[in-house]
């Protein structure tokens, strides 16, 4: 009897938070479903439905699969270095020394920034005619003469993966620092009387209590990566030739530019599917770590 | 809007005047402009404000976004239904946005003085299949801007007046060392170097369609595509192009390191403005040239013009703003960054002073200025066309590919 009405009272409470859920993301995800198998323009009528049709011609263009190769490489890149950049800086922040809270400060800096703001100080950094990465490695005698890091294919999305990484790291670092606190002081101190080498310590004291929190980290940085949007957008268009229009650009593309909602809609469930299946993957690991490290 | 709104009904609410009506209701337009090029958006304040005072009923919002963006958002508005009154559109866009009913057809308003008093070419910015929809605005074309300094230096006597002979002049600058890559453009993948292509496209006598179907790869497409290439290829042209915009030309050539750059309107008294550049007084300025036997000149028609949305409430007033906006007087006195499109303003002294030479140049480019294709689906012709660009300059294939994959693509 109590058990039902404790279930109904939680029910009753959830009610406004579903409401407000059902409201913001099923509606317009349901909507989106329904685009997906129409031919609809932006703009004007509601457009016929085509079943599959805008599924397997997405699916079969060379456009995304080069696409997807190109959103894959820069996430896969970018997450891995930002994991270990992020990892270093949380154990160098941990360490005792003058000054660290001052840094601790300004490493979260170019996390706090807008993501444009971000991406037009690195186009300036890039700039092939008079920016700093140029003069600097032309006096380091690096370079022989001045290159054009956004406009070479090659070098365009390592340039934007950079870009990404000095943003982003300082996130994974705060978590990490964050876990770091954590280690109690007397297990670090026994692992030395036992004459545990640094790495050792790391591995087998540190990264444990590391691991969940880091899991957590990646699974955010992976979903957003794969998502990336703004900081290509500003910085290079998708170009040079393509080389780095990840699958967000794509749908813009597709449904804004070209005004193909329908066909942007089945591109836009493509890559919610894809992020999906790694949170989901993710997630199982998670549990899979927090259950080993407990 | 809303906010003006919210403040009209709980004005009315607490006075207890709830079904009166406001007898001096203000009208709010919201208006989209571009952030960059041609009028400087302290001059589009200053007109607006200028309006404002002769309007005192009508207020105008105004918003500025890159030109990147002003496609874009004009569309998103328009989806999400609520958004702005006037909106600034390129002469790529009409076809799309009628077709769309984005614009309102404004034929009906377009008085006899204006059909008699625009320069015909201007109209063509806000025509298609035969109706107005709105007025033009910007009238601007890309110009051959070249550093007299340099060219003196060289020995070289007058400018370029063919593409070959562009070509020629580079080399000697180059081969006298005055400058590593005397030309610079704006290649990147965006509709800049659209703009590029066209004005080459022109000086071939190319098409971009013939019967609504493709015809950029042949004739005069597919050399413009290759002079591009070659020049590339040659150090000629500066091999950053393909990542600049228009600013980042301007940069180049207001530092000194361009001799030749193909650029529009505004660049003339931007770089003749000792704030900004190294090059005041050196700045020379003409047609961009022509192809032997082909044209005298060439010239894309990059003018863009002013139009009343589908979704406005406010028609009337949108269109009163815009006719004061394009109005003669107010062209006139704002002329230094974008010239007049009323054909009597070139003879007037007020505009062309100290600005003589843009006024020459201007006279023959804007005759000249050729159009990119009038259709719905331009976006998409565009975007094939700048991957287009962008493979044969990295070598990624070769023009003659390039241009028939992006025939394919085209979505025509």
């Amino acid at each position: 009897m109590s058990g039902t009405w404790m279930t109904t009272r939680a029910w009753l409470l959830m009610l406004p938070l579903l409401v407000v859920m059902v409201a913001v993301i099923g509606w317009p995800l349901v909507d989106t479903i329904n685009l997906s198998f129409t031919d609809a323009k932006l703009v004007g009528t509601g457009g016929n439905y085509v079943g599959f049709d805008n599924y397997t011609n997405m699916l079969s263009s060379s456009n995304f699969s080069r696409t997807l190769v190109t959103t894959t490489l820069f996430a896969v890149i970018s997450v891995a270095a930002e994991m270990v950049i992020g990892v270093l800086a949380a154990l160098l922040l941990n360490q005792q020394f003058h000054g660290r809270a001052v840094l601790r400060a300004l490493m979260i800096l170019p996390w706090a920034l807008p993501t444009v703001v971000n991406a037009t100080l690195w186009r300036l950094i890039y700039n092939p005619e008079y920016g700093a990465l140029n003069a600097a490695l032309t006096q380091l005698h690096l370079i022989d003469s001045y290159r054009s890091w956004l406009g070479e294919p090659g070098t365009a999305l390592a340039a934007l993966i950079v870009a990404d990484c000095w943003k982003n790291f300082p996130l994974v670092a705060l978590i990490a620092l964050a876990a770091l606190q954590a280690v109690p002081r007397d297990i670090t101190a026994a692992s030395l009387v036992d004459g545990a080498g640094p790495f050792n310590r790391f591995r087998f004291v540190i990264l444990p209590y590391l691991a969940g929190p880091l899991m957590v980290a990646l699974v955010l940085r992976t979903i957003e990566a794969f998502k990336v949007f703004d900081i290509i957008w500003v910085m290079t268009r998708g170009g040079p030739a393509n080389s780095t229009r990840t699958l967000s650009i794509l749908v813009y593309q597709e449904a804004f530019s070209f005004q193909r909602a329908g066909s942007g809609a089945s591109l836009a469930l493509i890559v919610t599917l894809l992020v999906t299946v790694l949170a989901v993957a993710y997630a199982a690991l998670v549990r899979k770590t927090a259950g080993s490290a407990a | 809007m809303l906010k003006t709104i919210t403040k009209t009904l709980v004005g009315a609410v607490f006075a207890g005047e709830l079904f009166v009506p406001h007898a001096f209701a203000e009208t709010t337009l919201n208006a989209l402009f571009m952030a960059q090029a041609a009028y400087s958006e302290a001059d589009v304040r200053a007109m607006t404000d200028a309006f404002a005072k002769a309007n005192p009923d009508v207020k105008v919002n105004l918003e500025f976004v890159p030109y990147e963006g002003l496609h874009d958002k004009t569309v998103l508005a328009q989806g999400s239904g609520g958004g702005y009154d006037v909106v600034l559109f390129d002469v790529i866009w009409p076809a799309e946005y009628a077709t769309n009913k984005v614009l309102v057809d404004v034929s009906s308003k377009i008085t006899d003085d204006m059909k008699k008093g625009v320069l015909p070419g201007a109209w063509t910015t806000v025509q298609y299949d035969g109706k107005y929809y709105g007025m033009p605005w910007i009238l601007d074309t890309k110009y051959l801007f070249y550093n007299k300094d340099i060219l003196e230096k060289a020995g070289i006597k007058a400018p370029p007046k063919t593409w070959e002979e562009l070509g020629a002049q580079a080399k000697i600058i180059q081969d006298k060392g005055l400058l590593k890559t005397p030309i610079a453009w704006s290649w990147s993948q965006a509709e800049a170097a659209i703009c590029d292509y066209t004005t080459l496209v022109s000086a071939y006598g190319g098409d971009f369609l013939k019967d609504g179907k493709p015809d950029f790869q042949n004739g005069g497409g597919l050399s413009a595509l290759k002079y591009m290439v070659d020049s590339y290829k040659s150090g000629l042209t500066n091999p950053n192009s393909k990542e600049f915009l228009e600013e980042d030309v301007r940069k180049v050539f207001e530092n000194g390191d361009a001799a030749f750059a193909l650029n529009w309107t505004y660049m003339y008294n931007m770089a003749n403005d000792p704030k900004d550049s190294k090059v005041v007084g050196k700045v020379g300025v003409v047609p961009a040239p022509g192809v032997t036997g082909i044209s005298d000149v060439s010239a894309v028609n990059g003018s863009m013009g002013l139009g009343v949305t589908a979704v406005s409430k406010h028609p009337d007033e949108a269109w009163k703003y815009i006719t004061f906006m394009t109005s003669q007087a107010t062209q006139n006195q704002y002329a230094k960054l974008s010239l007049p499109i009323w054909a009597s303003s070139y003879d007037d002294p007020a505009v062309t002073k100290g600005q003589e030479e843009l006024i020459a140049a201007a006279k023959l480019g804007l005759a000249a200025m050729y159009p990119r294709p009038t259709t719905p689906k331009y976006q998409e012709l565009s975007t094939a066309l700048q991957q287009a660009i962008q493979e044969s300059l990295l070598g990624q294939s070769s023009p003659e590919d390039a241009l028939n994959t992006a025939a394919k693509n085209s979505g025509l």
